[in-house]
């Protein structure tokens, strides 16, 4: 049984229990436990269950590396799935349950795959269920599903929040152990700016438990010294729990803070992301202990052998009472002799070398403990939990030689170090044979925007296991001054690598080595993958799903690598690895959205009228990031009846539009002329100044991207009109071409969009309506159609522009954006005894449609050419050049086969639907339905009372008073007539008024 | 080759899976083939299976310079539909679908084709019309697709806040037969069943020339040595204007990253794969329980499979908006992948100015959802030398005459 | 995540600035020129892995447009200057050849 011993615990504060509860029952852990400390102390080994087989799962690890003990922690609105009880801060009230089992962790039906493993090895679903064909949707997928995940998904919105931050440094270190705090030290002391990140909450990493003293100091003591210096530099920033999560080009960094997890609902933000800037990130990030491939290994008790040693240390945890050591190195009789200190039984180490030689077995013999040279483990015994293990010769084949009873197994296969953020970015690796590890190549480091090294590791990471090395390394990695600190250390001897213990185990056994404990994935089935011909390592991952679980395969995959080596015959170096990705533990999707929810999820831009609008009831309409009222609803009315009004009132009387969206292009200069000309396809340049002229702007390929009315305001100045989405876009265009290729022409741009605020007053009584308001002559002489003035319309600053969009006499006023909402006001009241009201952009559309009016976005989609428009009279054909006139002359563009704009009326007076295609006879090589033509606008006239639309056909002109059948939904054919597509006022007799 | 049914893994399971032969063999290449294809990935690989299945061409190889279904194959979304806008991409992605929808059968593996349904969610009025505009376009199409209102989103997407508050789910576009498939499995399919047929799959295999003489091509030159052919195919996505350099022209394509990733694996949760694309962000659950998330490439020409960070969060950030309980998921891995894109975001699938040189290419984002359909018509177009009516209109003399395919008109983004 | 250093401002910009615009030292090709010219002005594209000549607009900064040459394959940046030219400078082909000998400029 595993327990909590009555003293030590580094961590631990005595004094300070918690209760937390795990699957509903209470538990008692201490301040500083991490969870699996907490569940140990309360001998609770088991936890989980796994992916695949729903294998009984225990605490494997102490810390990220950690593929076995997740749980979901929290409720409601604050449940996390897939929560690694080893990061896991216990805190009082904690509510954990463990996951993927049914009904209970004890007793789980799902086990019952686990008894049929034989028939599931690796891919067996690609081989199997294809019969019968419906059976994979209705039976086989389904039932695949609900095997699969791990966690319950959360159910609700995340009460939390979250937040960025940024920071730049010189140099970022990532982890807090020695290694890193050294590499702080000589940065800190060159008066480089330094960010220290340590993923845990505490500082020193490993070496406290180790237990090697540095400077002649205890570790633990010259880690506090070293935190306290550090702490004293002004450059150097320190923070915990916080994981650098990766390492992005040109030395872009990604650290997430885990400010809150332990202190859920104090009002913090859970989480903090990092998004930092570094010169240079150096990665003391450490080493992972690699399990053993040993039958039943996956069985929980079955420890790694560092883990074990950090739960004794760091919590006074005895994982259990009676354990065995099993190991190819030296470095895990640090365990066995921290457990001898503790007062718990070793009852053997089991080292597969034929010789333990080292320091450390020699100490381990001299106090006691049995060692046992050149054997292994040919099989652990227990269920849900370690009873003992059968050794056997490692040379052999599995042959038991002797049980040992135990309720624990410390297993170490060597360490690998994490390698992870040398290499997001391109960081190579090479293979250390003495060592059995990728290291990162020193000589081929990720690098930056000048082609510099943007990345170095330090200490473990670097693959150097032995203290003094490590401190020599890192002190070295940040260009540190002087003798690096000094540790003293054992001699170890050297490990012998193991990748299958007993070496000659057959078949039965190797089904049940261990490899990737979450994803169930064994060495059997990294062999049968091999075998099948999936001899890449990527192959082998993906057939496998070796290493994609949530802890990324950091104990699996040396240990899945060296066993495809192996079974191919071929050395390590040339399997290679998989490709690392960030990050390198995974960080909360919250964290990366951050503060961009809801309301701010993205900027809302809001005309001076906004709130005018709002309070009058508006329906909006989301335009790019704008909101205009798409109409005013009035008491019970529903939109369509809100819509209807606000066209006949308009039509009739007076009606008011907040067109402040509108984009408002001033073009000035001496070459101003010359540029509208190249940018519109009619003649600006001889625009008298004082008048308006309608524009079509195309790409240089050819199709129309922008519309809109180009005023003449002066000698060298024009203001362009553009629709409201198109605003930023075409101001960036103009830019283009001048600044990259009309450079030496003199003309300037600003974007005044947001400067004015414009309302359109239109209407019959429009007029009248600015004559109330007075301080200005708009009769028809003194602004005629087209015209365009400045004045002083109720006393505002204005310019008005006579321009209408809807066919009725309008006029467009613009003023001062801070005088926006007064000025609306004003004409508000004004409008009073004429009728007048606000009219949204669905009476416009309508209204434009009656028109017979383009629309950029619904007449033109991006395919549409202004040939296809009707507009000939907008284009030019005297100019020798404009954008998109070389694109217009190609065969396709200019064949006479295009489809045109023309007026569409239904037979029945019914409202086409929108999008619909008028169908040709036949059908193409493909088998469709041949198309002649589509709707493009169509809306119900409340003034002509009925349906009226705008299409594209097929030569469309040429063909008025056809009758052509438009197929909709339910199989029904809707017959509409080829008319003009001007509706209303065809003379244009309203808006010349 | 072994047949794989329930029966052969019982019989195999007996004997601890010692009898199970090799899915594809690694030959050394020969001196010369008909055809050869560059490029083992979904699309070279169905290419070459089409060769053989439908034209009766078998003596083909398929060079990779790396592992086959190492490239897009093995990085996207694997998300499946055909409800596109115009008539030729309805044609070829319908025509990919179909044939997915047999594929596990065909290939004789199970390539785990799950026809889930699709939704596109229309989030502004324009979107509204797009997609009610597509639903003609794809009944006329022969493509399953429909309008659907909020209230049946909300029923097939219960997780969904369909509210907003920004851009609240107006309808979408529901294509009930789109879905997903598992996106090696379609390539190890592939490979088995051309293996099978006799050709040669060559991989770690990279092409260092093109030979020509009189504008014909005579073969290729590898790191395995020189290798003649009659025919050559590139497809070779994301590389293929390098390839096209070896072979002396210039394609209308730039190479760009595109990102995606998963979170870890949760319970089933959603159904159906959603496409956001006001937004700009996808979503569909795995069969291992991962939420698989994709969105917009990055904008710069980019050979290095990474993407930029931001375009990370800008993601990120849409697809809790719409899915709130996303946000204590975690990301467990995120990557990119290098893809064309063409001057009008539609492919290519060609004759190119090299006599007997075709090139399939220009898939941009959406290249999974084809892989039958366009190795079915390039199989067509290198058997033939011309275009069948499915590769008709995706020639690279539409770049030339104006004569473009242009799906971004009825959706921001085409994946 | 890039930086790159514009030219204008003389700011190290951050991606998040900055809009990409594609291949640089285009030629426009207007009326006059044949269908192939043209052809060749609006699609075909070098697209090289490798050194790789590009426009970006300091969009979020002082707005100016400005050319790198850039590394597709590293993310290497050796140089940016102003649009307002129709070929790379001399030190920016000079600081290519520094870092990438044999390298030649092609077309």
């Amino acid at each position: 049984m595993s327990a909590r011993l009555s003293r030590g615990g580094r961590l631990i504060d005595r004094s300070v229990p918690l209760t937390f509860r795990f699957d509903g029952r209470p538990m008692t852990g201490l301040a500083g436990d991490t969870l699996a400390a907490s569940l140990l102390a309360n001998d609770r080994m088991l936890v989980g269950r796994s992916f695949k087989y729903h294998r009984p799962r225990g605490i494997l690890a102490s810390g990220a590396e950690e593929p076995n003990a997740l749980v979901g922690l929290g409720q409601g609105p604050r449940f996390e799935p897939n929560q690694r009880t080893t990061t896991t801060e216990t805190f009082d009230g904690l509510s954990a349950i463990s996951q993927n089992r049914w009904p209970g962790l004890e007793h789980d039906l799902g086990a019952v795959s686990g008894c049929l493993s034989r028939f599931l090895p690796a891919g067996f679903y690609y081989k199997m269920f294809l019969w019968p064909r419906p059976f994979w949707k209705h039976v086989y997928e389904p039932l695949i599903r609900r095997s699969a995940g791990l966690g319950k998904a959360p159910q609700e919105a995340d009460a939390d929040r979250y937040e960025q931050a940024y920071a730049f440094a010189d140099v970022v270190i990532a982890g807090g152990g020695i290694a890193g705090l050294t590499a702080a030290l000589a940065a800190g002391r060159a008066g480089r700016r330094v960010i220290l990140l340590e993923q845990t909450a505490h500082w020193g990493g490993r070496a406290p438990v180790d237990g090697d003293p540095i400077e002649g100091m205890p570790a633990d003591t010259w880690v506090k010294n070293a935190v306290q210096t550090l702490e004293g530099m002004a450059n150097v920033t320190l923070r915990l729990r916080t994981t650098v999560s990766g390492l992005y080009d040109h030395g872009y960094a990604l650290a997430c803070e885990r400010v809150a997890d332990h202190s859920p609902g104090d009002g913090r933000p859970r989480h903090r992301l990092w998004r930092i800037r570094a010169g240079k990130l150096i990665a003391a990030t450490g080493a992972i202990e690699r399990p053993l491939s040993f039958a039943g290994n996956d069985i929980p008790g079955v420890m790694l052998a560092s883990a074990m040693r950090d739960y004794v240390v760091n919590w006074a945890v005895s994982p259990g009472a009676r354990t065995v050591v099993v190991t190819n190195n030296d470095d895990a009789y640090r365990t066995a002799l921290v457990l001898a200190d503790a007062g718990l039984v070793v009852a053997a180490v089991i080292d597969a070398r034929p010789a333990a030689t080292g320091d450390l077995p020699a100490q381990a013999r001299a106090r006691g403990i049995r060692v046992l040279e050149g054997r292994g483990i040919a099989r652990v015994r227990g269920g849900r939990r370690v009873s003992g293990v059968a050794i056997c010769a490692q040379e052999g084949e599995g042959a038991v030689l002797e049980e040992i009873a135990c309720d624990a197994v410390a297993m170490s296969g060597g360490w690998s170090p994490v390698v992870h953020l040398w290499s997001h970015c391109g960081g190579k690796l090479i293979w250390d044979a003495a060592g059995a590890m990728f290291r990162p190549d020193a000589a081929r480091p990720p690098t930056g925007d000048a082609g510099q090294p943007i990345a170095a590791t330090a200490g473990a990471a670097s693959g150097l296991l032995d203290t003094a090395a490590v401190l020599a390394d890192a002190h070295a990695a940040a260009g540190g001054e002087g003798p690096a600190p000094q540790a003293s250390c054992p001699t170890e001897a050297p490990m012998l690598p193991v990748w299958i213990m007993p070496q000659g185990a057959g078949p039965a056994l190797k089904s049940k080595m261990w490899l990737d404990y979450q994803n169930d994935v064994k060495v059997s089935d990294v062999q049968l993958a091999a075998r099948e011909g999936y001899e890449s390592v990527e192959h082998t991952k993906r057939y496998t799903t070796l290493g994609m679980a949530t802890d990324q395969g950091k104990t699996s995959n040396i240990n899945g690598i060296a066993v495809l080596s192996q079974t191919l015959h071929q050395e390590i170096p040339v399997t290679g690895t998989t490709t690392f990705r960030p990050p390198y533990t995974p960080i909360s999707l919250g964290s990366i959205a951050a503060e961009a929810r809801g309301e701010i999820f993205q900027p809302l831009r809001r005309t001076p009228m906004h709130d005018w609008h709002e309070a009058e009831g508006a329906c909006w309409e989301p335009v790019g990031q704008w909101r205009r009222p798409w109409c005013y609803r009035r008491g019970a009315e529903t939109v369509q009846e809100a819509v209807n009004r606000e066209v006949i009132n308009t039509r009739s009387n007076v009606g008011l539009l907040d067109a402040s969206t509108l984009g408002k292009i001033l073009v000035k200069g001496a070459d101003a002329g010359r540029f509208l000309d190249m940018l519109y396809t009619g003649t600006m340049s001889t625009l008298p100044v004082g008048k308006c002229r309608y524009g079509l702007m195309c790409n240089d390929n050819g199709f129309v991207i922008d519309d809109g009315v180009v005023v003449r305001l002066s000698g060298d100045s024009w203001l362009c009109h553009t629709t409201t989405g198109g605003a930023d876009r075409i101001h960036a265009h103009m830019e283009d071409w001048l600044q990259c290729e009309w450079w030496d022409w003199k003309v300037h741009t600003a974007n005044l969009t947001e400067q004015f605020a414009q309302v359109a007053i239109v209407g019959p009584k429009a007029r009248r309506l600015l004559e109330t308001l007075g301080g200005m002559d708009v009769s028809r002489e003194a602004l005629p159609f087209m015209a365009f003035a400045e004045g002083t319309p109720g006393g505002f600053r204005a310019r008005v522009f006579r321009i209408s969009f809807s066919g009725e006499l309008s006029y467009e006023v613009a003023v001062p954006a801070s005088e926006g909402l007064a000025f609306w006001r004003a004409c508000v009241a004004a409008g009073a005894e004429f009728g007048a009201m606000p009219y949204g952009t669905e009476a416009l559309h309508v209204m434009r449609a009656e028109k017979g009016f383009i629309m950029i976005g619904d007449e033109t989609d991006g395919t549409v050419i202004p040939q296809d428009l009707n507009l000939g009279w907008a284009i030019s054909g005297k100019k020798p050049d404009y954008l998109g006139k070389r694109a217009q002359q190609r065969s396709h563009m200019a064949s006479p086969e295009r489809w045109k704009l023309v007026g569409l009326e239904t037979l029945d007076g019914s409202v086409l639907p929108d999008g619909a295609l008028a169908v040709a006879e036949g059908v193409n090589a493909n088998g469709q339905r041949r198309t002649q033509g589509r709707v493009t606008s169509s809306y119900y006239s409340p003034v002509l009372k009925k349906g009226i639309a705008m299409g594209l056909v097929l030569k469309g002109p040429q063909r008025m008073g056809e009758v052509l059948d438009f197929p909709v939904e339910g199989g029904r054919i809707v017959q509409a007539r080829v008319v003009d597509q001007v509706f209303y006022d065809r003379d244009g007799e309203k808006q010349n008024a | 080759m072994t047949r794989y049914s329930v029966f052969a893994v019982a019989r195999e399971a007996l004997r601890w899976h010692s009898g199970w032969q090799r899915a594809w063999h690694s030959p050394a290449p020969k001196k010369a083939y008909d055809v050869v294809i560059v490029g083992a990935g979904g699309h070279g690989l169905a290419t070459a299976c089409y060769l053989g299945k439908n034209h009766g061409i078998r003596n083909v190889a398929v060079i990779e310079k790396g592992w086959l279904g190492g490239g897009n194959t093995g990085r996207n979304t694997t998300i499946i539909r055909s409800n596109y806008l115009q008539d030729p991409s309805a044609a070829i992605y319908e025509k990919a679908r179909s044939l997915y929808e047999t594929l596990s059968q065909d290939l004789n593996y199970n390539v785990m084709f799950s026809p889930r349904g699709l939704l596109m969610l229309a989030q502004t009025h324009h979107e509204v019309r797009g997609y009610r505009r597509t639903v003609h376009a794809n009944a006329l199409q022969g493509v399953e697709t429909r309008w659907i209102e909020p209230a049946r989103v909300r029923e097939l997407v219960p997780i969904m806040n369909i509210a907003g508050p920004r851009y609240p789910v107006l309808g979408a576009l529901h294509q009930p037969r789109g879905g997903t498939a598992r996106h090696d499995a379609v390539a190890w399919g592939y490979a088995r069943a051309c293996s099978a047929m006799g050709m040669d799959i060559i991989q770690q295999c990279e092409v260092t020339g093109v030979r020509i003489a009189g504008g014909q091509v005579q073969g290729i030159d590898t790191t395995k040595g020189a290798i003649d052919c009659r025919k050559l195919a590139l497809v070779v996505a994301g590389h293929s204007s390098v390839l096209a350099e070896m072979a002396g022209f210039r394609l209308p394509i730039e190479s760009m990253a595109l990102q995606a990733l998963v979170s870890e694996p949760v319970k089933p949760c959603l159904d159906v794969v959603v496409m956001a694309n006001t937004v700009h962000g996808y979503l569909s659950q795995s069969d291992k329980g991962e939420m698989v998330i994709g969105g917009g490439t990055d904008g710069f020409n980019n050979y290095t499979q990474r993407g930029s960070w931001q375009h990370v969060e800008e993601t990120v950030r849409a697809l809790i908006e719409t899915f709130p309980m996303l946000s204590r998921l975690k990301m467990l891995r995120q990557w990119g992948g290098i893809v064309d894109m063409t001057g009008d975001r539609s492919p290519i699938l060609s004759k190119t100015p090299v006599g007997g040189i075709f090139v399939n290419c220009g898939w941009g984002t959406g290249g999974f959802k084809a892989i039958p359909g366009s190795g079915w018509a390039m199989a067509e177009l290198v058997a033939r030398g011309e275009p069948g009516p499915l590769a008709a209109e995706f020639g690279l003399d539409r770049f030339r005459e104006g004569r473009f395919i242009d799906e971004s008109v009825a959706a921001g983004v085409a994946h | 995540m890039l930086i790159l250093t514009c030219p204008h401002c003389g700011i190290r910009a951050e991606e998040t600035e900055l809009a990409p615009g594609g291949e640089a030292h285009l030629k426009r090709r207007g009326p006059g020129h044949s269908d192939a010219a043209f052809e060749d002005y609006m699609f075909a594209r070098k697209n090289p892995r490798g050194v790789h000549f590009e426009r970006w607009r300091h969009a979020h900064g002082c707005g100016k447009w400005f050319l790198a040459a850039r590394c597709t394959a590293t993310l290497e940046v050796f140089g940016t200057y102003p649009a307002r030219t129709s070929g790379p400078p001399p030190d920016i082909l000079a600081a290519i050849r520094a870092r990438r000998p044999g390298w030649e400029a092609g077309e």
